[in-house]
Parts: C-alpha cells; structure tokens; sequence
C-alpha cells in the first residue's frame, strides 16, 4: 500500500476512469495546458489530448451547462470550476438543470455529471475563502462530497464519475498536500456512506474535510491532555447523508460536538443537530455544540482570519463544555 | 410537385402530402392551444401556460427542415415544438392536465414537455438556460462524432443574460454544431426589445462570437425552412454554430393572466394580418391545392384535438408513489435526502 497525496489521490482516480470509460472528460477552466490551479490535472493533457481534456473560457455558467447536456446526451463530464467561490456563477445550471432533469421530465432523462471544485483559504479574504457545501447539500436530486483523506478522495471520485446521477465534488485546498494510504490495487468507495474515523467513548465529534483533520488532532489532543476519549465520526457524503453511524455513536456517548468550516448560522451542523435531536432525542446528556467559522465575511489580515476560522483549539474547548 | 425557390435558386422540391403536412401541424398547433387556453380557464391546466398562438410557422419550417435525429431544445413556450416535432396531442395535453399519460408523467406541466425518444430535449423555463445545454448536448455528439445537430430556441429576452453571452461565445470557441434560433416576438414578458436590450435587431449580437447570423420573416413558413436547411447544411459541414433571428409575433399574453398593458390592440391587429397560417394557406391555393382539401384537414384536426382533451381528461393522476420517483436514478426508499445504503453507486 503506498503513502500518496490527497491531490494523487483525485488525479489517480481521474485518469483510472478515463483510460476505464472512454466518455469520461474534463473540462474547466486551466484544466489543460496549465495543468490545473491546483495541479490535480498536470499530465492529463499528455495522456489524454485536447478532446478530452477541455480548457474553457471564464464561463463558469456554460461549464456546469454544457456538463448538463453532455451528461443528458451519453458522456460522463467532469466538470472543474476552479473554486466553490466561482460555482456560485454556476448555481442555476446545477440547481435549476442538473439537480432537476430526471424529475421534471418523469425520468426520461439521465445527468451522470460530477462538478469538481475546491473549498480552502488562505488570506485570500471575502469572495475567494468561503465554503458553500450546505447551498448544494440543500438540494433534491444532487448528491454532494467533500472527502477528508486521500483514500476517500479517490475511492469516492471513482464512484461519482461512475455514478448515474450528478454529483458535487468538494475538495479541500489544504488537504492536497496531506498523505495518506490509498490500496495499490484498483477500488471504489459507496456514496452516502459515514464512517467513524477514530473510536472513543465520550463525546462524539461529526466532522468532515479539512475539519475531520482537526478533529483527529483534537481527539489525540484530548486523550492525552485530559483522559477523554472522542469518537470522531466522518461525513465524506453530506447527502445523501449516512446518519446512522452518528446516531449509533451519540447513543453510546450521549454527547456530540459538530465540526465544520461553514459560517455559524443554517449550515449542515444544524440539519445534522435536528437529526440527532430527532433520532436519539432520549440520549442526550448535554446541549449539542458546534464549531463553526465566525459568521462574518472572511477578513485578509492573517490575525483576523486566524480569528474567524475554527481549528483544533475551538474543537478541545467545546468537547470539554459538553463533558462538563 | 412543388417547387421551393429562394434567392439562391430552387431550395428543394416538395410533393404535396408534405406540405400539407406542414399545414396540419400548424393548424394543429393552433387548435390544441385555443383548446388549452380554455381548459385553463376551466381550471384543468394550472401553473403557467404560455401560448405560441402567431408563431406557429417558426416551429415547423425549422423543425422539418432538419432530420428526424437531430436534437430539440426549447423554451418554456414550447408546445409548438413538441407538436412539431411529433409529440403525440394527447401527450401534450395529458402532460398540460397534469396526467400520468401526459409525455413528462404529469411531472413537468406545460413548460417541460419532452420526449427523449424523437431527441426532443425539453422545455426549459430559466431563461437563456437551455442555451448551455443545447451547447452540452451538441459537444457530446462532436465528441462522439455523430453527424447529429442540435436546434436551440430562445426568445429575445434571453439574448440579455449570461447564458446567452457564455453558450455562443462556447460553442464558436469548440464549433460545436448548433442552430441558435431566436424567436423575436418583441417583447420578453412585457418589457420591448426597444426598452431591454442595446441592439434591437437580435442576429447582430451573433458577430461578437464570429457567428454567422441572419434575420429573418418568422410569419413564413417557406423562408423559415428554407433559412434552417442553410442552416443546417452550415453545421452539419463542421462549421461551427449558426445564428437565425425569426422575427414573429405572439398574439396571445407572455402567459395566461397578462394584463397587456404594454401593447396596443392595433399593434396585435396589425400583426395578426399578415397570419402565418393564412399566408401558408394562401402558397397552398396558388399551388393548386382546393380548399376542400385544406378543410379535410381542418375538421382531421379538430377530431384529433378532442380526442387529446378527452384523453387528458379520462387520464389518471400520477399515483402518490410517483412524487417520489425519479428524484434520483435508483429508486428511493420514500426520502430522497437520506438514501438506503443499497443506493450505492453501480460498479
């Protein structure tokens, strides 16, 4: 089993499919001759060639558009907009077209599309640091993942690109560099399901992405500094959303801290508190606590955003209020 | 047989039977749409209805100019082209009535009729949305090297928004092969061309994307085929992208409900004048054709048309099961938003 990067992880899974399947291709913004903004596909050009590998203009409409009637129309597009900031622009083709063209057509229709793009920060303030996971978790018809390890990464990119419905596909800028195991030999990973990273007794901590990450590290923190034990739960489908490994974990617990990048206010905390509350209502010891970013537009001084976003540190605080 | 000549000579020859069959549909168009308006104000059609009445002749001379394969995408005006296209007026009017018989399941309603089977893609209601798809569709028949091309219509008003801008510059940037037609009525809900967009006459927006474009009397059926198949012969030759303005006209509200305080009677009046079913009928008797004959088909229409009401009305609701199909392509255990871990990917 080798050690590779979480960005090996993706460009592995990206160039499986497509020597696999022969309608898989990419098309995005620098995608090709720069090798993608964040390098996840150098080399692809060489291997795969222009039709294949498809630079765009600065459209992020017509990217996730397009993808919708290649999809409808027999290929499997992979489709990158650069950062979930700029998918924005793309919302209507995903919301309004690729989440709605089976329904609203009774089923005549198939839109096997994965848009791929990028959650991250870096004193890159307002319009380039947010996290929008929760505006496409919303909604009927997608499904949404956002993978923490590089094992996830390839085995839930493999499945989405292979997967009949579309799929948003929600990678982390900071996790590129992390490194993790990922099998030698070819696998996929099922959608939808949740998965307990790390087991404990105490407190259960949901977290995902660069958040699970954070959430490890607190826990190993914790059990060292403090004698708890956290069971940290990972969530790399947000939906469908596999509840069970959570619930199951809060009933052993009684108490969970929920861990996410996302502004305070209407995120996927909140749907993931109200379905605790709604499932495990009678094994609830403590007020359930979130972490979350502060809920102002991210600032570029270095000490503001330090003070915006949470970390490890806010995670240790809020186990120790709910075992209080 | 009957010659079609345009400026460049004789375009094609037709026999009789297809160009009365082009004159059927565009009565047929007509007449399910009437009887819509009024099974609406019945209470049998809910949502929007928003009726092609006036610009029947842009729908069949485009949609017969092209081959039986090629892909449709549409607005959400589009009832005349799904008739046009073949969709059967009791799918139609069953999908209006909200059935389990009509052609989207009773999903969709009258913005969304669709019929993968004649590739007719769908209506579509965010405006210049299907512009993007139409770009899709059209790259995954390039790409699999499929002769196929794709039509795409939209009204003036969706040649102001992004898609419109994003879509064109798109598909010149990757000759894809498509059709843009757009159907100028004039008005994009009840804001003028004049008052909504720079460029008034719509095919010059096509040069900032090095398009080819041309502008064109939509109320002829003749002129609007003859400039499709020019079209098409463009595309199909691995041109790229070609730009049709039809200039028409709707004589009925933007939808149901509309105040049509934007307009004046004199102004419907005096499109309403130069018919495009009326000039059609006329080319028809200069050819030789009797007006018993164009009165078989009228009352062959009329039979058809309340057969699809009678169908549509007989037909049942979708059954409660159904709200939640289709949501997702494996079938789903009554809640979409957390699916059964047997939804796992196929392998």
């Amino acid at each position: 089993m080798a050690e590779i990067t979480y960005r090996e992880a993706v460009r592995r899974a990206l160039v499986e499919e497509m020597r696999r399947d022969e309608r898989v291709f990419i098309m995005g913004e620098e995608v090709g001759v720069w090798g993608g903004t964040y390098a996840v596909t150098r080399g692809l050009l060489d291997e795969f060639g222009e039709k294949r590998v498809r630079d765009t203009p600065i459209s992020e409409l017509v990217i996730a558009g397009a993808a919708v009637g290649a999809a409808m129309n027999g290929l499997r597009p992979v489709a990158e907009i650069m950062t979930v900031n700029f998918a924005l622009l793309s919302l209507d083709a995903i919301v309004n077209h690729a989440a709605k063209v089976r329904y609203m057509f009774g089923g005549q229709f198939n839109c096997p599309m994965v848009l791929r793009t990028t959650a991250g920060w870096g004193q890159l303030s307002a319009t380039h640091s947010q996290t929008f996971e929760n505006y496409f978790a919303h909604v009927p018809g997608l499904k949404v993942i956002m993978p923490g390890t590089p094992k996830d990464a390839y085995g839930l990119l493999k499945s989405a690109i292979r997967d009949p419905d579309p799929v948003v596909f929600i990678e982390h800028t900071h996790l590129y560099r992390v490194r993790g195991e990922v099998p030698d030999e070819e696998f996929t990973l099922p959608i939808g399901r949740s998965e307990v990273k790390r087991p404990g007794r105490d407190v259960t901590v949901v977290a995902y992405s660069r958040m699970l990450h954070e959430a490890l590290q607190a826990a190993d923190e914790l059990a060292e500094e403090e004698g708890i034990e956290c069971e940290v739960v990972d969530i790399p489908t947000l939906r469908p959303l596999d509840l069970e490994p959570i619930i199951r974990s809060f009933q052993r617990t009684y108490r969970a801290v929920l861990a996410t990048e996302q502004w305070l206010g209407y995120g996927l905390d909140a749907e993931i508190a109200a379905q605790i509350y709604e499932h495990a209502f009678d094994y609830l010891d403590a007020p359930i606590r979130r972490v979350t970013a502060r809920p102002v537009p991210l600032p570029y001084s270095r000490d503001l955003e330090r003070l915006a976003l949470p970390g490890k540190d806010e995670i240790k605080q809020a186990v120790l209020e709910v075992v209080r | 047989m009957i010659q079609l000549q345009t400026e460049e000579g004789v375009l094609s020859t037709f026999d009789r039977e297809t160009l009365l069959s082009w004159y059927r549909q565009m009565i047929l168009i007509r007449r399910v749409e009437e009887e819509a308006a009024t099974a609406y104000q019945r209470g049998h059609i809910g949502g929007f209805l928003h009726l092609y009445i006036g610009e029947e002749a842009v729908a069949v001379g485009a949609l017969n100019a092209l081959r039986p394969d090629d892909n449709v995408v549409v607005h959400y005006r589009d009832h005349g082209h799904a008739l046009a296209r073949g969709l059967p007026a009791r799918a139609v009017m069953a999908e209006l009535f909200g059935k389990a018989t009509g052609c989207s399941r009773g999903k969709g309603g009258s913005m969304h009729l669709a019929d993968a089977t004649k590739r007719f893609w769908g209506g579509y209601a965010i405006v210049g949305g299907q512009l993007a798809l139409a770009a899709g569709i059209a790259l995954a028949d390039q790409y699999a090297g499929h002769e196929r091309i794709t039509i795409c219509f939209f009204g003036d008003g969706a040649t102001n928004n992004g898609y419109f801008l994003e879509s064109l510059n798109l598909a010149a940037v990757w000759h894809l092969p498509v059709i843009w037609v757009c159907e100028n009525n004039s008005y994009g809900m009840g804001t003028s061309v004049e008052r909504a967009s720079a460029v008034t006459e719509i095919y010059r927006k096509a040069c900032a994307y090095n398009t080819p474009a041309e502008q064109i009397d939509g109320q002829d059926l003749l002129e609007v085929y003859a400039a499709v198949r020019r079209a098409a012969d463009h595309v199909r030759a691995g041109h790229g992208p070609y730009f049709i303005e039809a200039v028409t006209y709707r004589y009925r509200g933007h939808s149901m409900g509309d105040p049509e305080r934007y307009r004046s009677k004199e102004e419907i009046e005096r499109w309403a004048r130069h018919d495009p079913i009326e000039r059609f009928k006329r080319f028809l008797i200069e050819e030789g054709i009797s007006l018993e004959m164009l009165e078989s088909i009228h009352a062959e229409v009329e039979e058809e048309v309340q057969d699809a009401l009678r169908f549509a009305s007989e037909s049942p609701p979708p059954p409660p099961e159904a709200l939640w199909e289709d949501v997702y392509a494996a079938p789903a255990a009554g809640d979409p938003f957390i699916l059964p871990p047997a939804v796992a990917p196929a392998q």
